[in-house]
């Protein structure tokens, strides 16, 4: 009885196990939910659903599953079934992703393959430098190709810095300063917010006194001294941290150094690694991020396990294609799109937040800050001290 | 017997499928929800409704999972020995029973409530799981096993502290308590005040849902606030229509201390009033 359903919620995410599913048919049996389909949907709510996070898959799903057989949809999905996207939306999603303005402000090319296709016939026919225009690859025009215009969907080639900073490409190798743990000036504050996450815990060779179990252990000794050790506390709380660098994260970089000088001497276990706007297949030991110094993020998967708490910094703030699109990632080509490897991250490590540097009143205004803002399940927080120790919090639930 | 609510608690339909069938499968049911929706109520009128004995056992950061079956008072015991008492000499005298222990031997089961799970060691809600799940336990001192004669009915309210662990929710039932839209808050203020005026009853709740929907602030007024405020609003006399007054400098509803409990959010209602008067 409803083993579909059970398949579909466990496939929507809501990992219900099958002791519950259990459960749930022993309360149908007993008669709990009579012949009222809501009472049956508050009767499965209660036993499959342990996470109010969960309850709106859950609420999508049942909707879904019993659609056509429960006529009234039921209380709690608001009386409105989801409806399926047309199709096309979904085809044109990659394009929907730039918000209106951004198309209005200048008129794009296709889609990301016709760019590209596009970019590889005009380096063909184009000879020589050039600059201005609308049409061949050089700079600040409005052609989407080359570097420090003003087209939403265009290409950069051999800039520094993005000047809209939502280059899709970025064609060169750049080399950005290490984020240097010695900016000691100012990081107490961070450190007094990082000491949040702290989790003690006795590891290692017993050499403090225990008082109380000596206590406890003389007394059920009948008074015969009986001396305990344990060993001392320390935070064992291990964090892995990822950090964007580069682009657009340059003017946050005096920011991003403190937090990372904080974290440093704040935790004993901390790995740091760093990424470009989003990341991908691996990731890198140094800020310089030279292909032979990095690390595939499988590895970095399977080396640190669960138990790591994950930190991203970066401002999340990329073209849309490089978190939606194969092949859009800015310095090489990616196979699998930005997003399939942060779910990756953000499944293998339950405990994750990221922190923006961008204001927060800003947030609403770049597109992927949203999104990536809903994959975290807005467990996004500004680097401010509030931010911080409210993500610390998080971190320690 | 069913759970129907009762005279005093106002209980929603999902609400009520939840305890029934907690109750009638004889599993822990796990309320979360905002602070101030009731958690902590709703274990209480359970057992007037069901009309069972309420233990309510109240954990603390310090609580330990031991703690709710027996503590075994090791210190009593030496200075019984050091005085020479008889006693001494069974150590049955010196097993302090706990909450769970209690439960297991009453002769009706009773509503057993664990108030704020959360506020406990991460590992608590683990130490727990063989004794909810086959309600029986082992005394290592005195070598017995406590057995329960009749299944408690478990009701555990967590304010979301910690998470819980995944082997322990699925043992229970779980409910979440959403914030009462404003129909059902109709019918918990006509629970509480009787005989309130509709037309204060009114100003008073579109009142506290405009401040409730104020974004930025950092605790937003609970259903428990909403009702200690009507009450200093019906003590103070305070007619309906100076909550409807929107002139300038009123815009702050009287006695905003019931409702707003820190000063930042106080500034911050204070500045959204002085630009609504602008606007």
């Amino acid at each position: 009885m409803f083993l579909g359903f059970f398949l579909a919620l466990r496939a929507a995410g809501v990992k219900a196990s099958l002791r519950e599913f259990l459960t749930l048919q022993e309360a149908m049996q007993q008669g709990l939910a009579g012949f009222d389909t809501e009472h049956f949907y508050y009767l499965a709510r209660a036993i499959l659903v342990k996470d109010e996070r969960l309850l709106d898959k859950f609420d999508v799903v049942f909707a879904e599953h019993f659609k056509g057989i429960l006529q009234p949809a039921p209380a709690g999905v608001d009386g409105v079934a989801p409806r399926e996207l047309p199709r096309e939306w979904l085809e044109k999603l990659a394009e929907k992703l730039l918000t209106e303005e951004e198309k209005a402000q200048i008129e794009a090319l296709g889609g990301l393959d016709k760019l590209m296709e596009t970019l590889r016939q005009r380096l063909e026919e184009q000879k020589g430098r050039h600059q201005g225009g609308n049409k061949w690859i050089g700079t600040a025009g409005t052609s989407p190709f080359g570097a420090h215009g003003f087209n939403p969907e265009g290409v950069s080639i051999g800039q520094e810095k993005g000047r809209n900073r939502k280059a899709v490409k970025v064609w060169s190798q750049r080399s950005f300063k290490n984020l240097a743990g010695d900016a000691e000036l100012g990081t107490r504050n961070m450190k007094v917010a990082l000491r949040r996450l702290r989790r003690f815990a006795r590891e290692g060779a017993p050499e403090e006194l225990d008082l109380a179990g000596t206590i406890g252990s003389t007394a059920r000794n009948a008074g015969y001294l009986d001396l305990k050790m344990v060993p001392e506390r320390h935070n064992a709380v291990k964090i892995l941290l990822l950090l964007d660098i580069g682009g657009s994260m340059d003017e946050h970089i005096h920011l991003c150094e403190q937090l990372f000088t904080a974290a440093r001497t704040e935790f004993k276990h901390l790995k740091h690694l760093y990424f470009h706007n989003c990341p991908y297949d691996s990731l890198y030991h140094d800020a310089r991020m030279r292909r032979g110094d990095s690390m595939p993020t499988n590895d970095v998967l399977h080396k640190y396990d669960h138990t790591w708490k994950l930190i991203f910094v970066g401002d999340a703030s990329m073209s849309p294609y490089e978190l939606s699109a194969p092949g859009g990632a800015a310095t090489f080509y990616n196979a699998e799109t930005g997003q399939v490897w942060l779910q990756r991250l953000l499944d293998a490590y339950p405990k994750a937040v990221w922190i923006n540097p961008t204001r927060e009143q800003y947030w609403q205004h770049t597109h992927t800050i949203g999104t990536i803002r809903k994959m975290m399940d807005e467990r996004m927080y500004g680097l401010t001290l509030g931010g911080l120790d409210a993500a610390m919090r998080q971190l320690m639930q | 017997m069913r759970f129907e609510g009762t005279e005093s608690f106002v209980a929603t339909e999902d609400l009520k499928v939840a305890v029934n069938a907690a109750v009638a499968l004889q599993r822990p049911l796990l309320i979360k929800g905002e602070p101030g929706t009731g958690k902590t109520v709703l274990a209480q009128e359970i057992a007037r409704a069901l009309g069972r004995d309420l233990l309510s056992w109240h954990i603390k950061s310090t609580t330990k999972a031991q703690q709710g079956l027996y503590e075994y008072d090791a210190v009593s015991r030496l200075r019984d020995s050091q005085l020479g008492d008889a006693r001494v000499h069974d150590i049955g005298n010196y097993i302090v029973k706990g909450k769970l222990w209690e439960a297991f031997e009453a002769d009706v089961a009773p509503v057993l409530l664990i108030d704020e799970i959360d506020k406990a060691d991460i590992e608590f809600p683990n130490d727990l799981l063989l004794e909810l799940d086959r309600m029986e336990f082992h005394v290592y001192e005195t070598r017995q096993t406590i057995k329960a004669r009749q299944r408690p009915v478990i009701v555990i309210t967590s304010n979301n502290e910690k998470e819980l662990p995944d082997a322990f929710l699925r043992r229970c039932f779980f409910h979440y308590i959403k914030f009462p839209d404003r129909e059902t808050m109709e019918r918990i203020v006509a629970v509480h005040y009787p005989g309130i005026s509709q037309l204060l009853l009114r100003e008073a709740l579109t009142s506290f849902f405009e401040l409730r929907d104020l974004p930025g602030l950092k605790k937003r007024p609970s259903t428990s606030e909403f009702l200690d405020w009507l009450k200093l609003l019906l003590a103070e006399d305070i007619g309906p229509e100076l909550l409807r007054e929107t002139s300038a400098a009123k815009l702050i509803p009287p006695l905003h201390g019931a409702l707003l409990k820190n000063e930042q959010d106080v500034h911050l209602f204070e500045r959204v009033a002085f630009m609504a008067r602008r606007g």
